[in-house]
C-alpha cells in the first residue's frame, strides 16, 4: 500500500511535470497574503457580465461595485488599486474557484447563506449588499404583484438560490408556474425580451442591471414583492483568518469611513483629524496595518484610491448611473440602513 | 504460441509476453492514478470542510423542472430530479439519432445524386453543418423560433385548437391514463404480430415458393389486440385543450421551444455528418454491383434498396456508432438553451448542495453507461450486417 501510494505520488508528478502548466494551486501551509504578494496581485472571482456590479467598459476595463471590493483589498496590500486579475466566473463554477484555489476573493452578486457557510469550505466577508430576489414583468402585462403570476413562464439563470426561494414563494400559494433555465446570461434576458416567459427573477440589484440594458428600459416593471433575503457577501476560503480579517477590516473601511465622513476628496485632510478613531483607521496613529500584515497607511489608500462605501454606490449603482438604485437598506445604521461597522479601537 | 525459452530475458523478448506486460503496466498506472487523486481529493475535502457522499441525493430538491417525462414535483428527492434529467437526456437524444438517420440517408444518397442541382444542393447543406459549431447553431434555431414565432398572447391558431407561439407548439392531447397505456401496449403486441405473420409468409414463400395473401392476417394482427383492450379497459375519451389564459395557454400538449431547437440543431448536425458516412458507404460498393443489378432490370431506387445499402451498411455502422455517441454527448448543450437536461439538473443540484465531485461523477457515470449501452447495441447490429463468411 505504501509503496502504490508513492508510485501514484510518482506518477501523478510526472504528470503535472508533464503538463507543465499547473493551475494556482493553494499551497495550504501558505497564507493567502504571502501568495498574493509573491504573485503581486489579487485573483478576484467576478461576474462575467452584470452592469453596475462587473462589467468591462469601453476601454475594456473591468468596473463595478464587486470590482471596487477588489480594488480596495488590492488599495490595502499593495498601495494600488488595480493590481487584481479579474477572473469571470458563472454561477455554476464560482464556489469551486475558490475552494482550488483559482481565485483568492470572489467578489461576486453571491448569497451569504447557511449551508454553503457551513457545508462548501467557505467563508463569508462582511454583507456588501443588502438583496433579495425580485420579479419583474413587461409593463404591458398590467402584472400588478408576483401573486398573480398563476401558470407564467419564469425565465431563470441555473445554480442559485433563486429557483429555490421561488418555488419556496409560490408553493404555499398553491401557483403553478413554468419555469425556462438558462446556463447562459444573455439567453436568459433575450429569451425574457422576446416573450418567451412573461417574467423573469434574480435579486433585485440583478433586475435593475437586466432592466438598464433593455432597449426601453421603461417597458418593464419591477414587481413590489421581494420574496427572499439576500445578503451579498465576498467570499474565501476557509482557515484562513489572517486573510479574512483583510478582507472584513478593508470593506469596514470604507463603511467607517462614510460614518466618519471620510471621502477621496478629504482623506488628506483628514489625516490631520483630531478624531482619534479616524487616526486609527488612517494609520495616523496605532498599529492597526501591522497587526494585519499589512503597510499601516492601508486605510489610508484604501479611501485614497477608491472614496468611501457611499462613493462606491454612487458611482456604480446609484441614482446617476445607469441602474438608479436607491441606498434602502445599503444605507448607513446612523440613517435607518443595515450598514454598521465595528469600532476601529 | 511456443514459449522458446524460459530465461526471463528472452521472456521480455516474446512478443505477446511484452504486449500484455504493457496492457497491464498501462492499466495498473491509470489504477494506481486514479486511486491517488481519490484519496487526495477526499483528504482536501476534508480538510476544506466540505461535505462529501451521496447522502444529499435523499433530501428534498425544492425547485420546479417544468419539462418531464416523468412525474416530478418540486417536493420529490435530489435523485428523482437528476433521474428526470437522464430521462430527457435519453428522450432527446432518441428523437434526434431517429431524425438524424432520416435525414443523413437522404442527403447522402441526394450527394451523389446525378442531378447536379441535388447533389450541390446537399454538398451545400454538409458543408455548413458540418463547419460551424453545434453551439452557434443551437442558439440560431432557439432564436429563429423564439424571436420568429409570435409571444403566446398572439399566438397563431393554425388549426382549430392548435397552438403556434414562441413558447412551443400546442395540441389537444388526451388526458392519459392507465387505460391509455393498455391499449398502447395492445397496439405494440397487434404490430409485433403483424411482423411475425408478414416474416411467416416470406418465409414460406422462399421454402416453397408459394406466394399467398397476407395483408388481412396483418391487418387483422394490427387491429384486434387494442380494439379487444378498448372493450376490455374502457379508456376515458377526455380531451384536454388549449386554452388561453392570462399569460400561457393551458391544457394540452405542448412542444416546447427549448426541446425543438435542441432535437433540430442535435439531428441536423448530425445527419451531416452521417451523409458523409453514407455516402462513403455506398461509394465503397463497387460499381459491378450497380451494374448487376441493372442487368438484372432493377431500377435505381431498388438497387440502392436492395443491393447497394445492405453491402454499404458493413461499412457505414462502425462510424455510424461514433456519430451517435456523440450526438448523445452533445446533447449536453441543452443547458445554453434551457432545455432540462441531465446537466442542467445535475448543475442546479450540484450549486444548491455545493456537492460538484458527487455531481461530476453522477453524470459522468450516467454518459459513460449509456454510451457503452448505445456502442455495444450498434456492435451487436453490426455483427448482424457484417458480411459472414461461410
Amino acid at each position: 500500500m505504501i509503496q502504490s501510494k508513492s508510485l501514484g505520488r510518482w506518477l501523478a508528478l510526472g504528470l503535472i511535470a508533464g503538463v507543465a502548466s499547473v493551475s494556482a494551486a493553494p499551497a495550504s501551509a501558505q497564507s493567502t497574503l504571502d501568495t498574493v504578494k509573491k504573485r503581486g496581485k489579487i485573483l478576484c472571482g467576478v461576474s462575467p457580465v452584470a452592469p453596475g456590479f462587473s462589467y468591462a467598459d469601453d476601454k475594456g476595463v473591468r468596473r463595478g461595485f464587486d470590482v471596487d471590493i477588489c480594488r480596495a483589498v488590492s488599495a490595502a496590500i499593495f498601495a494600488d488599486p488595480d493590481k487584481v486579475e479579474y477572473v469571470p466566473l458563472n454561477t455554476n463554477v464560482r464556489f469551486q474557484a475558490v475552494q482550488s484555489g483559482e481565485v483568492d476573493i470572489l467578489s461576486r452578486q453571491n448569497t451569504w447563506s447557511f449551508s454553503r457557510d457551513a457545508s462548501l469550505g467557505l467563508d463569508f466577508g462582511p454583507v456588501v449588499f443588502y438583496d433579495g430576489q425580485g420579479l419583474m414583468a413587461p409593463a404591458k402585462l398590467n402584472v400588478k404583484s408576483a401573486s398573480e403570476l398563476a401558470d407564467a413562464a419564469i425565465c431563470l439563470l441555473p445554480g442559485t438560490t433563486t429557483l429555490q426561494n421561488l418555488e419556496d414563494f409560490f408553493r404555499p400559494k398553491n401557483i403553478k408556474y413554468e419555469s425556462v433555465v438558462f446556463e447562459n446570461s444573455d439567453e436568459w434576458r433575450n429569451a425574457f425580451f422576446n416573450g418567451r416567459c412573461d417574467a423573469i427573477t434574480t435579486d433585485r440589484s440583478d433586475l435593475a442591471s437586466v432592466r438598464a440594458i433593455a432597449n426601453d428600459p421603461s417597458q418593464y416593471v419591477v414587481l413590489p414583492e421581494t420574496i427572499s433575503k439576500e445578503p451579498l457577501a465576498p467570499t474565501i476560503r476557509q482557515n484562513d483568518p489572517n486573510w479574512r480579517d483583510i478582507l472584513n477590516w478593508s470593506i469596514y473601511t470604507l463603511i467607517g469611513a462614510e460614518e466618519k465622513g471620510v471621502t477621496q476628496a478629504n482623506v488628506d485632510e483628514q489625516l490631520k483629524s483630531e478624531d482619534p478613531e479616524i487616526q486609527r483607521m488612517l494609520g495616523v496613529n496605532g498599529d492597526f496595518g501591522k497587526m494585519l500584515g499589512l503597510d499601516n497607511k492601508w486605510g489610508y489608500n484604501i479611501i485614497k484610491s477608491l472614496g468611501n462605501y457611499g462613493e462606491v454606490f454612487d458611482r456604480n449603482l446609484g441614482p446617476k448611473t445607469r441602474l438608479g438604485l436607491t441606498r434602502g437598506p445599503n444605507e448607513l445604521w446612523t440613517k435607518g440602513g443595515l450598514l454598521y461597522a465595528p469600532p476601529f479601537r | 504460441m511456443r514459449v522458446d525459452a524460459m530465461s526471463g530475458t528472452r521472456l521480455l523478448y516474446n512478443l505477446r509476453f511484452r504486449a500484455i506486460l504493457y496492457q497491464v503496466i498501462a492499466v495498473g498506472s491509470i489504477v494506481l492514478l486514479g486511486l491517488y487523486l481519490f484519496s487526495n481529493v477526499s483528504q482536501k475535502l476534508a480538510e476544506q470542510n466540505i461535505a462529501t457522499g451521496f447522502g444529499y441525493l435523499s433530501r428534498e430538491a425544492g425547485f420546479v423542472i417544468s419539462q418531464t417525462l416523468i412525474d416530478y414535483k418540486p417536493t420529490d428527492t435530489y435523485g428523482h430530479a437528476i433521474l428526470a434529467g437522464i430521462v430527457n437526456t435519453v428522450w432527446v437524444s432518441a428523437w434526434s439519432v431517429v431524425l438524424a438517420t432520416i435525414i443523413g440517408l437522404f442527403v447522402g444518397i441526394a450527394r451523389l445524386s446525378r442531378n447536379p442541382l441535388l447533389a450541390l444542393l446537399a454538398f451545400l447543406y454538409v458543408e455548413a453543418l458540418r463547419n460551424v459549431p453545434l453551439l452557434l447553431y443551437l442558439f440560431l434555431w432557439y432564436a429563429l423560433i423564439v424571436t420568429s414565432l409570435p409571444a403566446v398572447r398572439e399566438a397563431w391558431e393554425i388549426l382549430p385548437h392548435v397552438f403556434l407561439s414562441n413558447s412551443g407548439l400546442t395540441v389537444p392531447s388526451l388526458l392519459w391514463t392507465g387505460a391509455h397505456t393498455i391499449v398502447l401496449l395492445a397496439l405494440v403486441l397487434g404490430g409485433a404480430l403483424g411482423i411475425f405473420v408478414h416474416r411467416r409468409a416470406t418465409a414460406l414463400r422462399i421454402s416453397t415458393g408459394k406466394t399467398r395473401t397476407t395483408w388481412p392476417w396483418v391487418a387483422l394482427a394490427l387491429l384486434v389486440p387494442p380494439m379487444l383492450a378498448i372493450l376490455i379497459v374502457q379508456p376515458d375519451l377526455t380531451v384536454s385543450l388549449p386554452e388561453k389564459g392570462r399569460f400561457r395557454l393551458t391544457g394540452g400538449a405542448q412542444l416546447r421551444p427549448e426541446f425543438t431547437a435542441l432535437l433540430v440543431g442535435l439531428a441536423l448536425s448530425a445527419s451531416a455528418g452521417i451523409a458523409e458516412i453514407v455516402r462513403s458507404g455506398i461509394l465503397s460498393v463497387r460499381k459491378g454491383q450497380w451494374e448487376a443489378a441493372r442487368a438484372l432490370g432493377l431500377r435505381d431506387g431498388l438497387t440502392m434498396r436492395l443491393v447497394i445499402l445492405p453491402q454499404a451498411l458493413r461499412v457505414i455502422i462502425p462510424p455510424l456508432t461514433s456519430s451517435y455517441l456523440s450526438l448523445f454527448k452533445n446533447s449536453s448543450l441543452a443547458i445554453a438553451i434551457g432545455y432540462p437536461d441531465l446537466v442542467m439538473v445535475s448543475n442546479t443540484t450540484m450549486n444548491q448542495t455545493g456537492q460538484a465531485i458527487e455531481g461530476i461523477a453522477i453524470f459522468m457515470l450516467v454518459y459513460l453507461g449509456l454510451s457503452i449501452m448505445i456502442s455495444l447495441f450498434m456492435n451487436w447490429y453490426n455483427s448482424r450486417v457484417a458480411l459472414k463468411e461461410r
